[in-house]
């Protein structure tokens, strides 16, 4: 498991110049950590989308045959111990942890954010109440959620997208909250509720917009956490189910294999860091870049 | 160190700090002389960002890293520049102190007011525990700290601000440094307790026989507590002399300027104060000729070829201007105001 | 008691009826009856009315939920469906594994991030500072069970030095089960502790820019004086809460890592529960997992006050 203060920690790798944006794009491509984010964000949402149209071998077949065959110019990195060849199946396995991934930090977010905004416009009791609720639900890691439901529903992709997205919800309350906050103290909020407006519309036209970029950060960020959540959640067999290939699964299949093909454990594990270090550093990035106060108070 | 009595305590000449921005370097002091003999008192007065700051840091050696120090400063004939840190740690707190300007965030929240009080005492004069306490709390009483006994071992937040900047004096204090530097010592102070601090830090400075270099952009402030004036602008020297002829003949346009900016108790309701058009030049971008030319009511050419040189208008009295001979003409000054 | 820890004290109990009545809502009252499921879908109804009996949850859900809170209290947490055991003595025979894994790796956690933090804060943007913060990041993108397949392919496949898995218990003395929970406890901690010393790096880099440092530095302390009689202490609130955050990812992140290792611990008991239909023991492990995570962070909020003056302790 990953934790969730990643996000309040992440500290550019470089420093940004501090000049005047001159473009989003031409700052963006000197920015370091944004370009080699980037490119390892798109090499593993590429893979996901190769395995779509192609893979070099079929990611299904069984061949007990050509079990555990070192990698050769057929297999360019052997093959499992059902014969399956392991770049189709990295390929597939893309696609089952952007898929995850997806779906989850999409319900944290969504309902993370609606929460957010309900308890910087609402304050009050209703804000205290939603806090509350979010302060409760840290104490449930999402293995444990998943824990809980699997042993409930039994284990599974669903199971560990609910899990993960429960646990994304209150992480997203407090971000959405806090930059809220700040947005509502502003002129310009004071100016629109002066002109009659109303919290909804306020919400909607004002403090939405303004945080926008904060949440798209913190998205990218617990993204990566969701995929570090769902790779455990596979291993330990309570995510996605076998024959669909995960690199979590991909791994537990490997332990047992240890003395035989020690290289299978090693594949599966750096798909699953590059992605995550992809997206961490494409958050850094993006962080340097959206919010130009932020980096040049470091 | 056997030195004459009436050697200098500190000398300074020619006092260059370059700072690296990220705007690229920025000449933050250029060729500032002065020699202070024990007891003797300078004021250094100007805007903020005049350089007054950056001085007394670079006189302290503690800028960041990335200053670059030119010229020399002399403690007692030893030089200070490239002092490495281990020995200039010897100085600091021992022989020269500091007051700073914020005494809301000068003391550590965490420990007792007695143990900050206590700790110059502790690493300059080996004090053991119990005679750093004993002297913390005499000394606490010597700045007028009320029931010092029973609050030396309070926390910082406790006090307010008048109340802590005692606290820093006392410090500044505890190993009886030869030279004091005040830096805004009453500008984060209210109007009632400033008077106070100054008169305290006055009568230590003269019952302990201390140099004391005050920083302010006030002229009622330097005007009552030093003998000597420096004024400044953008990181020279435009104005030096006994601070009763500096106020009595100005001779700067910039110290004129100064002056009449000054807001009068009892003018005239719908007077209107005088301000110095412009503002204080960046010191990443300075023009290369008198610093002040940009905002000088006496602009000439010749202004902006080069620095000015120093113009010997009175005992002891030097202004960097080209123009004094219609500056002075002017007789602008205290007592023709 | 001081009304901060008063205070404090029913945020806690409150959050522990919250998790308690989640836990059992979601565990008992979701469809599909304990006993059907421990039966299996093929059982007859009369075997499974009267396992519902034997297991008393025929008995409202209300009445269930107090007799387990009453239970509680009094340290009795029910038999085990599967083994029919008491599941006290089920976790406590566990807690003798998990307990000692969680200290170690906190402590490593701690040690490795403070020492990297403050490393990197006093050699800001030198060599060192970017080296050591590039590691971090790597750090922090590296699931801990397969930095654990890692460790074991090291250490065990490679070197022979330790054994891919097992505990050796504490009855050979203390040593042989320190050293069958070192790579567990080392992969629990080398992720954590990435984000922990970045945690550190940036709060001691604020404390650093604070003008009380500059003070102390005018009273004659050098650098390193500063950073350990002035910065250190000022730094640490930020630095504790997140370890608190932390304990959290750490129990969570046991039940992985004592599946990698095949360590008989509370994490494994969950997960053979799981899979044994055995709920009440799945149900009275997450409330323990869950309690101590509420109960961590209940001491880092009142350590707060001893650490920092300005939160006082004594008010009444």
């Amino acid at each position: 498991m990953s934790d969730p203060l990643t996000a309040a920690v992440g500290l550019p790798t470089t420093s940004v110049p501090s000049r005047p944006a001159t473009g989003f794009w031409r700052r963006a491509l000197r920015h370091r950590s944004f370009v080699l984010g980037a490119a390892l964000v798109c090499l593993v949402i590429g893979s996901a989308l190769l395995s779509l149209v192609w893979t070099p071998w079929p990611a299904y077949e069984i061949d007990i045959a050509s079990k555990l065959k070192p990698p050769s110019f057929s297999h360019w990195l052997g093959t499992d111990s059902f014969g399956r060849d392991i770049v189709s199946l990295l390929l597939v396995g893309a696609r089952s942890t952007i898929l995850v991934g997806i779906i989850a930090v999409g319900i944290g977010l969504t309902s993370g954010v609606c929460f957010g905004l309900l308890a910087a416009a609402r304050k009050g009791w209703t804000e205290e109440l939603i806090m509350r609720m979010s302060d409760f639900t840290f104490a449930f890691p999402a293995v444990l959620s998943a824990i809980m439901l699997a042993a409930v529903v039994g284990p599974g992709m669903l199971t560990s997208i609910t899990a993960i997205g429960i646990f994304q919800i209150p992480i997203f309350v407090r971000v959405t909250r806090g930059s809220a906050n700040a947005i509502w103290a502003r002129e310009f909020v004071l100016a629109a509720r002066a002109s009659g407006k109303g919290g909804f519309r306020i919400t909607i036209e004002h403090v939405l917009p303004n945080i926008l970029s904060i949440l798209i950060v913190q998205a990218t960020i617990q993204f990566a956490l969701a995929i570090l959540a769902e790779a455990a959640l596979s291993y330990l067999g309570l995510g996605t189910q076998p024959p669909q290939p995960s690199w979590g699964r991909m791994l537990n299949d490997a332990q047992t294999l240890l003395f035989q093909s020690p290289m299978l454990a090693v594949y599966p594990g750096a798909a699953i860091a590059v992605a995550v270090l992809g997206l961490n550093l494409l958050g850094d990035g993006l962080r340097d870049l959206l919010d130009p106060r932020l980096a040049r108070e470091r | 160190m056997g030195n004459p009595a009436n050697a200098p305590l500190i000398d300074v000449d020619n006092l260059g700090v370059r700072l690296n921005t990220s705007r690229g370097p920025a000449q933050a002091v250029r060729g500032i002389s002065f020699s202070l003999k024990r007891g003797e008192t300078l004021g250094l007065v100007g805007e903020s960002g005049c350089g007054k700051s950056v001085t007394a840091l670079a006189l302290m050696g503690l800028l960041p890293d990335n200053a670059v120090l030119g010229g020399s400063v002399r403690l007692d004939g030893r030089q200070l520049i490239k002092l490495s840190d281990a020995d200039y740690c010897k100085l600091r707190g021992n022989r020269i102190s500091m007051i700073f300007q914020e005494p809301m965030t000068a003391l550590n929240p965490m420990h007792t007011i007695g143990q900050q009080v206590a700790e110059p005492l502790r690493r300059h004069k080996n004090y053991s525990a119990g005679q750093a306490r004993t002297e913390a709390i005499a000394l606490l009483d010597r700045v007028g700290l009320p029931d010092a006994a029973k609050r030396v071992d309070a926390y910082p937040h406790q006090f307010s601000g008048g109340q802590r900047q005692r606290v820093t004096i006392a410090m500044a204090l505890a190993c009886e440094p030869d030279l004091l530097i005040a830096d805004e010592p009453t500008t984060a102070l209210d109007v009632t307790i400033q008077g106070q601090i100054l008169d305290l830090i006055a009568d230590l400075v003269e019952e302990r026989g201390m140099s004391m270099i005050l920083i302010s952009h006030d002229l009622g402030v330097i005007a009552e507590n030093v003998e000597r004036m420096m004024v400044m602008y953008g990181g020279t020297v435009v104005e030096s002399g006994p601070t009763d002829e500096v106020f009595r003949r100005m001779g700067h346009p910039y110290t004129q300027g100064l002056f009449r900016a000054r807001p009068r108790f009892g003018a005239r309701k719908g007077t209107r104060l005088k301000t110095i058009t412009g503002t204080v030049p960046e010191l990443a971008d300075l023009p290369s000729g008198c610093t002040f030319a940009d905002r000088c009511p006496l602009v000439v050419d010749g202004c902006r070829a080069a620095l000015p040189p120093v113009v010997e208008v009175g005992h002891g009295h030097g202004v960097r201007c080209i123009r004094t001979d219609v500056s002075m003409a002017d007789r602008v000054g205290a007592v023709s105001a | 008691m001081s009304v901060f820890v008063l205070r404090r004290l029913v945020t806690l109990l409150a959050t522990l009826v919250g998790a308690s009545l989640i836990i059992f809502l979601v565990l008992d009252a979701l469809p599909g009856n304990a006993a059907q499921m421990l039966m299996g879908a093929d059982a007859s109804p009369d075997a499974v009315r009267a396992l519902t009996i034997k297991l008393g949850l025929d008995q409202p859900l209300t009445v269930r939920y107090l007799q387990w809170i009453k239970g509680m209290a009094v340290g009795d947490l029910g038999n085990s469906y599967v083994y029919g055991t008491p599941v006290a003595g089920l976790i406590a025979e566990r807690l003798v594994l998990t307990i000692p894994l969680a200290i170690m790796s906190m402590l490593i956690t701690v040690t490795l991030a403070l020492a990297a933090g403050i490393y990197t804060a006093a050699n800001h943007n030198k060599l060192g500072d970017v080296g050591v913060m590039s590691l971090t990041q790597v750090g922090i993108a590296l699931p801990n069970f397969w930095f654990a397949i890692l460790l074991i392919l090291l250490f065990s496949v490679k070197l022979q030095w330790l054994s891919a898995g097992g505990f050796a218990g504490w009855d050979d003395g203390i040593w042989p089960g320190v050293k069958s929970l070192l790579l567990p406890a080392i992969s629990l901690a080398v992720v954590q502790a990435a984000i922990l010393a970045r945690v550190t790096r940036s709060a001691v880099l604020e404390v650093l820019r604070e003008d009380f440092v500059r003070t102390a530095r005018a009273k004659g302390l050098g650098k390193r004086e500063v950073l350990w009689s002035h910065v250190l202490r000022n730094a640490m609130i930020p630095v504790m809460t997140v370890m608190g955050l932390q304990f959290a990812n750490l129990l969570a992140g046991t039940i992985v890592i004592e599946n990698v290792f095949y360590l008989p611990g509370l994490g494994r008991l969950i997960f053979q529960s799981i899979a044994n239909r055995d709920l009440i023991v799945v149900r009275n492990c997450v409330m323990l997992l869950a309690a101590m995570v509420v109960i961590v962070n209940f001491v880092v909020d009142v350590l707060y006050a001893f650490i920092d003056p300005r939160i006082k302790v004594h008010d009444l």
